[in-house]
């Protein structure tokens, strides 16, 4: 998750140096009488404009190079060329189907995001009152948090066996399991967030005497808000990483059944494909959220 | 004072008889407060002045209801007061808006609570426009909390508290968080708005010439813990107050050195004991 967050936060910063450079751009336009400014702001520009373009693909390069050097010679492993071909012809049909062990890449995706959507929802519609109730009772807070300490750190693939014997089929096990697994960061998140509500704002409530129901809608929504949402991010960042593990194990049309399937095929150029398409969804997934959560903020 | 018991009761609007404020700690309860005796009359202005740490914010949050005396007697136009409530409109000291809100709604919050069960929409978006002219902030009813600036925050506090129809003003250092010129401005604003309303107020401040150019008393408190009412002040100074003409009116400096006496020469030393 770290590795995420590090990412983005970079991605970020660059973004706003993108900004700055724009608003560099825009200066000679107000004052086009002065060509020495000009002429001296233009390298700034370019220089701000190399550093957020070419770091990141030299990064990419680097990644490719050393994985073209490490295949030159042959072997299982693909080289990147041949993971490419591969890719072009992946994703020039990626809807064909044909019986129920093959079909292509696109509905495996779709199949795990239906999946990621029923638990992460269900997780969301559960955890989110939940944790509004958490933080808002102290009794509750002091008789759910040991339970949900024992179980946020166990492995989502625990889980798993229990949703096989409760449901007695493979997909809604999946989706239990994504289900048990993402609803902790909200359930947290949104307890702390309902805590950290500044206690101003909960004077005014108590002078004006709102109702509990007007207190959560008018006032603990709206300032729980930025918690929740980062609640929400990491969950959904985690569902997506357990949809691949329990696919593997129940099977069915999805991207982790795919990436074992295509393992016993011994196809290690799709394997490396997925891997790609897993890390390009969950960043999608990522940044949507993220865009959400920016409307949200308030200050 | 030659008034009966049953007249007094006519025009004050709080009573508070001996009320006492201690709060537990690890080692034994530290009292805050200790026999305070205090009546406000209807459209009095009644400041609460002393040191940091004194107490005052205590007594104001008392009166408020956000927290309940140990003892004593508290009642708002003779009803005993029991907890916080729409009948006393409090200005936090740092406004307290809600920032997701705009001005407007910030003040409809407070409108809709008190009135919303009676009137119309059309009459309760009335009262949030009267609300918000009187403090003049008309023009940024949209705009939210962050956008303007701080002593117009303050100005929708003022608004949201006055637009409740309180019994009561609650002010804690409603100014302190201001630069200089705001404060006097907004002081005289208020000035005005608690003339055209006959409000009644009772506000805490450790400004010396906010508490004299405003009160009709000012209540000195002396030095915590343990603090009660040391002195109380009558500034008989015709109303409306001239900022400018004040400054050499002989009743206005002799207001103003008895508090500032009372403040640093009888309430000083206990301080320095303390610290």
């Amino acid at each position: 998750m770290s590795s995420v967050t590090t990412f983005h936060s970079q991605w970020a910063a660059g973004a706003d140096e993108r900004r700055s450079a724009a608003a560099a751009k825009t200066v000679p336009a107000v004052v086009p009488a002065v060509p020495g400014l000009r002429l001296k702001r233009l390298p700034i520009d370019r220089r701000a404009l190399a550093l957020t373009v070419f770091p990141p693909l030299f990064g990419f390069g680097l990644l490719i190079g050393i994985w073209a050097l490490l295949t030159i010679n042959g072997g299982s492993f693909p080289t990147p060329a041949a993971t490419w071909d591969a890719a072009v012809k992946l994703f020039a049909d990626p809807f064909y189907r044909n019986g129920p062990n093959d079909q292509g890449i696109g509905w495996n995706i779709l199949y795990s995001l239906e999946r990621v959507g029923l638990g992460f929802g269900l997780a969301a519609l559960v955890g989110i009152p939940l944790g509004f109730l958490i933080g808002r009772f102290v009794v509750l807070n002091r008789m759910v948090s040991p339970i949900i300490s024992l179980l946020k750190p166990v492995s989502p693939l625990a889980w798993l066996p229990i949703g096989l014997l409760v449901f007695k089929s493979a997909n809604p096990a999946a989706i239990w399991t994504i289900f048990i697994c993402s609803i902790w960061p909200m359930v947290i998140n949104t307890a702390v967030g309902v805590q950290k509500v500044p206690e101003d704002y909960l004077n005014v409530a108590r002078v004006l005497r709102l109702s509990e129901w007007r207190i959560a809608t008018r006032i603990l929504l709206p300032s729980v808000m930025p918690y929740l949402l980062t609640g929400v991010r990491l969950s959904v960042g985690t569902a997506w990483l357990v949809i691949v593990a329990a696919e593997m194990l129940t099977g069915g049309v999805g991207i982790g059944f795919w990436v074992w399937d295509e393992w016993n095929n011994l196809n290690v150029a799709h394997i490396l494909i997925a891997i790609f398409v897993i890390g390009i969804v969950g960043l999608a997934l990522e940044w949507l959220l993220v865009t959400l959560a920016r409307r949200f903020e308030f200050n | 004072m030659s008034t009966t018991a049953a007249e007094t009761r006519a025009t004050r609007t709080l009573h508070i008889e001996d009320v006492g404020m201690s709060f537990p700690t690890p080692r034994g309860p530290f009292v805050a407060l200790r026999n305070i005796n205090l009546d406000i009359r209807r459209g009095e202005f009644v400041t609460l002045i002393g040191h940091s740490g004194c107490g005052k914010s205590t007594l104001l949050n008392l009166v408020a209801g956000l927290t309940t005396p140990t003892s004593g007697l508290m009642l708002l136009e003779e009803r005993e007061l029991r907890g916080p409530g729409p009948d006393r409109g409090v200005v936090f000291q740092n406004h307290s808006l809600l920032p997701w809100l705009s001005c407007y709604g910030n003040v409809h919050l407070a409108v809709e609570r008190v009135f919303g069960e009676r009137e119309t929409k059309a009459q309760l978006r009335e009262r949030c426009l009267a609300a918000l002219e009187l403090v003049g902030l008309t023009h940024s009813k949209d705009k939210k909390p962050g956008e303007i600036s701080g002593g117009m925050k303050q100005r929708v506090g003022i608004a949201r508290a006055l637009a409740m129809q309180p019994k009561m003003l609650l002010m804690d250092e409603p100014f302190g968080a201001l630069d200089a010129l705001t404060r006097a401005k907004l002081q005289d604003e208020l000035t005005a708005i608690v003339a055209r309303t006959g409000a009644t107020v009772l506000m805490v401040t450790h400004d010396v010439d906010e508490a004299v150019l405003l009160s009709d008393r000012i209540v000195m408190l002396t030095n915590g813990p343990a603090a009660t009412i040391g002195e109380i002040l009558r500034v008989d100074l015709p109303r409306p107050r001239l900022r400018l003409a004040l400054a050499e009116d002989p009743h206005y400096v002799q207001c103003r050195k008895e508090v500032l006496d009372f403040l640093y020469t009888r309430q000083g030393h206990v301080e320095k004991a303390a610290a």
